[in-house]
């Protein structure tokens, strides 16, 4: 019998608080093959860990069970722990008696026994533990970054630096994502092209950084390290080596389409570039627009380009790369405010969303930088901004605050007065929140030095009244009903999730909250980590950010990319299936539901009646195993068990919580 | 909230046994403990890696033993940690409901939900619904082994 130790946490009193250690501790002596028990304050500190090391070598144990937090939590730190004093670190088990129990019940006399029962149930299975070892597994020495927005520019940019190559694939035609829609960024009012721009360039020269723009990932197969991924490259129709981005092509081109880039305030050409600072500098022919895709005639870009560069039948290229890890960085939409029905959207060409207003004060943009009425291209003279447009809104399941839209409003409020002197703003909000360094003061100029007016209250209607969109609203502080006849309404929408994030992280891997955004692997000490290993997150595909977090977080999930891959081997899975060959039928139903292709058919030779006889069994291969277990179950001959979470522990766990009734 | 084990009125409270994938459900009932949500403490986690992991033996088992309900419970289907193991387990666990129901034992005191690693609050929603419908069931009789309890 294997001498047991068991170990139990107070974590000061979140368990003790509704555990009666005490007790927990007597019964975890009588448990089979229990030889020593113990409680400490923290075990997790230092002085616990050692106290657990002090056991294990004073008592000769040879099995761990530590009653505490969530094994996702610490069982790795113990795991180290005993594995520092002499044991495999695979013999401990850890018993949840924190989140599963002393947090989620009120009552002591509730919670203590079921504490003492899962203490019996992670002992018994403890009994059963065997010494694992993990399979040390290649690392491909390459990382993908999906989406080349700042964010993802930014974690490319630093994993290049530290001397990795890192393939960063965009979906648009040129790099850049939401930043290069704005004007100014705050709190400081740089341009946001200015800033970003040598940043785009940057990650374009950089020997290290790949761009694979107008692009997408169709799958990803394999695991840390070995990630093999599928990448669509959508037909350009535009040869990239010919073109020297002269802008030829589409000067000339006669057919337009709604410009994405502009939100659909502008046209651009059939043929194009998304905006002028694109990087890379090659344009992209929008099928559905181009004249020769729908109609057969035209092909006067082809007819035009000096090097020649049109290939009208270019096709989309499907190529497979191998990547030591994943980044994330999809970042958000803004969302389509017309299901407001009381804020008009979509029903007034001067009603606009955040974004859409910000194209108009571009050099480039619909207006060409003058902020003009949609209408009738006249300034306006009172414009009015309404907060919270589908954000902190309970009614409709949209509780998140969008975080952004505070500071972005007394930004544009700030550039509406510089662009059009004579114009007001009214701001109808519920709270200002302006967390962030320099961002309280710089609201604060906008209300006071730009005479921007706040108003705490919401808007009821807007509707048209002749030339001007009247306002109806109430300001809560007064309780006054205040009506504004004004030029043009801006609606802060809320900041949302891509539309396909579900299915981006059903691809890669990763889970999302309620609101589609991408979850962290722990919301305060995982931030860019995710529950797969080696893909991480940075920017506002997790939650709605500004540019100061969104390139702190890229930093971030880069500095975890090349922790990975300077790593010269990672420890895999040591929780893998296992096939007892002499009794495997050969039947390979195994092999059919492994997700990772880990099960093949191998032959054996077997003594059968004084020769030898050849059969075909199945065999793992405990590198690619991820120890899901699913071959356990379809095997019909019982012969495949799963190290770590075998039949025999989890039956021995089902028998120790039974053992009340 | 009921006080569970303290049930003065019936005396009667059940055991539950739910199998919790480690990657969406078990991480489920951890965030329903750092939320200081709240459920029955008729429920006992056991962690496997995937609910494709469930071996419909295990749940047997639990009944012989004299469990009153179990609850397997695993990723929303799609987001399997292990891309297809809750399909394997869906489609197995489901085949095995209607062979419970068939060898006529009541297929309520078998379930299979699926909870993802941010819903905490429907962790402890569904452990409170169990609870309360074993509850009306009252004690599993029928396939509990009486030969383990003389062992113990």
């Amino acid at each position: 019998m294997p001498r047991t130790g068991v170990f139990i946490c107070h974590c000061g009193t979140n368990i003790a608080g509704t555990v009666d250690i005490e007790k927990a501790v007597e019964a975890s002596r009588n448990f089979p093959g229990v030889v020593h028990a113990a409680d400490y304050r923290y075990l997790c500190s230092e002085m616990g860990q050692d106290l657990i090391k002090k056991a294990i070598v004073d008592n000769q144990l040879d099995r761990v069970v530590v009653g505490t937090c969530s094994p996702r939590m610490h069982e790795g730190t113990f795991r180290k722990a005993a594995a520092e004093a002499g044991l495999n670190p695979y013999l401990l088990e850890v018993a949840n008696i924190r989140e599963h129990c002393s947090w989620v019940h009120k009552d002591i006399e509730e919670a203590t026994p079921k504490a003492i029962s899962l203490l019996r149930a992670a002992a018994a299975k403890a009994v059963l533990n065997e010494s694992l070892d993990a399979p040390e597994l290649e690392v491909e020495k390459r990382a993908l970054v999906i989406g080349g927005g700042i964010a993802g520019i930014q974690a490319a940019i630093d994993i290049a630096e530290a001397g990795y190559e890192v393939d960063v694939v965009e979906r648009e035609p040129s790099i850049g994502g939401r930043m290069a829609q704005l004007e100014k960024t705050f709190p400081t009012l740089d341009c946001s092209a200015c800033i970003l721009t040598p940043k785009m360039v940057e990650a374009a020269q950089h020997p290290n950084v790949n761009l694979i723009t107008y692009s997408e990932v169709e799958e990803v197969k394999g695991f840390v390290g070995q990630f093999d991924v599928k990448i669509r490259q959508k037909a350009r129709s535009v040869d990239p080596v010919k073109c020297t981005g002269c802008g030829i092509c589409y000067e000339k081109c006669p057919s337009k389409a709604s410009s994405e880039f502009e939100m659909g305030l502008s046209k651009r050409k059939a043929i194009y570039i998304p905006f002028p600072q694109a990087v890379p500098n090659v344009p992209v022919i929008d099928r559905d627009a181009c004249l020769y895709f729908t109609k057969g005639r035209c092909q006067i870009c082809e007819k035009e380009c000096p090097p020649q560069a049109i290939v009208y039948d270019q096709e989309d290229e499907i190529f497979e790369r191998r990547y030591g890890t994943i980044i994330v960085a999809t970042g958000f939409d803004q969302m389509n405010p017309s299901q407001y029905g009381e804020y008009g959207y979509g029903q007034h060409p001067d009603i606009l969303t955040g974004l859409e207003f910000e194209r108009l004060f571009n050099a480039s943009g619909p207006t060409g930088g003058k902020v003009v009425r949609l209408s009738d291209g006249k300034p306006p003279e009172k414009v009015v901004f309404i907060q919270c447009v589908g954000s902190r809104d309970k009614a409709r399941g949209m509780n998140y605050c969008s975080k952004i839209c505070c500071m972005y409003t007394a930004k544009q409020a700030i550039l509406l007065k510089e662009k059009v002197p004579d114009a007001k703003s009214y701001v109808f909000y519920i709270d200002v929140r302006t967390a962030g360094k320099g961002y309280e003061e710089f609201q604060r100029r906008a209300a006071e030095e730009y005479d921007v007016a706040y108003l705490r209250g919401q808007v009821g209607k807007i509707f048209p009244d002749g030339d001007h969109l009247v306002v109806h609203g109430v300001d809560s502080l007064s309780g006054k009903i205040i009506e504004i006849k004004a030029d043009m309404v801006v609606l802060a929408a809320a900041s949302i999730a891509r539309a396909d994030s579900p299915e981006l992280g059903r691809i890669v891997g990763i889970n999302s909250d309620s609101y589609h955004f991408f979850n962290e692997a722990h919301p305060k000490l995982k931030p860019v980590e995710t529950h797969t290993a080696g893909v991480f997150i940075a920017g506002a595909c997790q939650a709605p950010k500004d540019i100061p977090d969104t390139v702190a977080q890229a930093s971030a999930a880069a500095v975890k990319a090349v922790g990975l891959l300077s790593k010269e081997f990672l420890k895999g899975e040591a929780c893998t299936a296992e096939v007892n060959q002499a009794e495997c039928s050969g039947c390979l139903y195994c092999e059919a539901v492994c997700p990772y292709s880990a099960i093949s058919p191998v032959e054996i030779e077997e003594r059968y009646q004084g020769g030898t006889l050849k059969r075909t069994v199945a065999e793992v291969n405990p590198a690619l195993c991820q120890g899901c277990g699913s071959c356990t179950v379809i095997c019909r001959s019982g012969s495949i068990n799963l190290k770590g979470f075998s039949n025999e522990q989890i039956l021995a766990e089902v028998d120790a919580i039974c053992l009340q009734r | 909230m009921s006080t569970a084990l303290n049930d003065k009125t019936t005396g009667y409270e059940p055991l539950i046994v739910a199998f919790c994938c480690n990657w969406c459900s078990y991480a489920g009932g951890d965030l329903a403990g750092t939320s200081r949500m709240s459920y029955p403490a008729n429920v006992r986690v056991i962690r496997v890696p995937c609910c494709g992991r469930m071996n419909p033996m295990f749940v047997l088992r639990a009944f012989q033993r004299g469990a009153d309900g179990v609850l397997v419970a695993g990723c929303h289907p799609g987001d399997c940690h292990y891309s297809t193991g809750n399909y394997h387990g869906r489609r197995r666990l489901s085949a095995f409901k209607r062979l419970v129901e068939f060898a006529g034992f009541e297929p309520e005191r078998f379930e299979v939900r699926w909870i993802s690693s941010s819903e905490g609050d429907k962790f402890a929603e569904e452990m409170e619904q169990m609870t309360a419908k074993i509850k009306a069931l009252g004690p599993n009789r029928k396939m509990r082994d009486a030969r383990w309890q003389s062992v113990t």
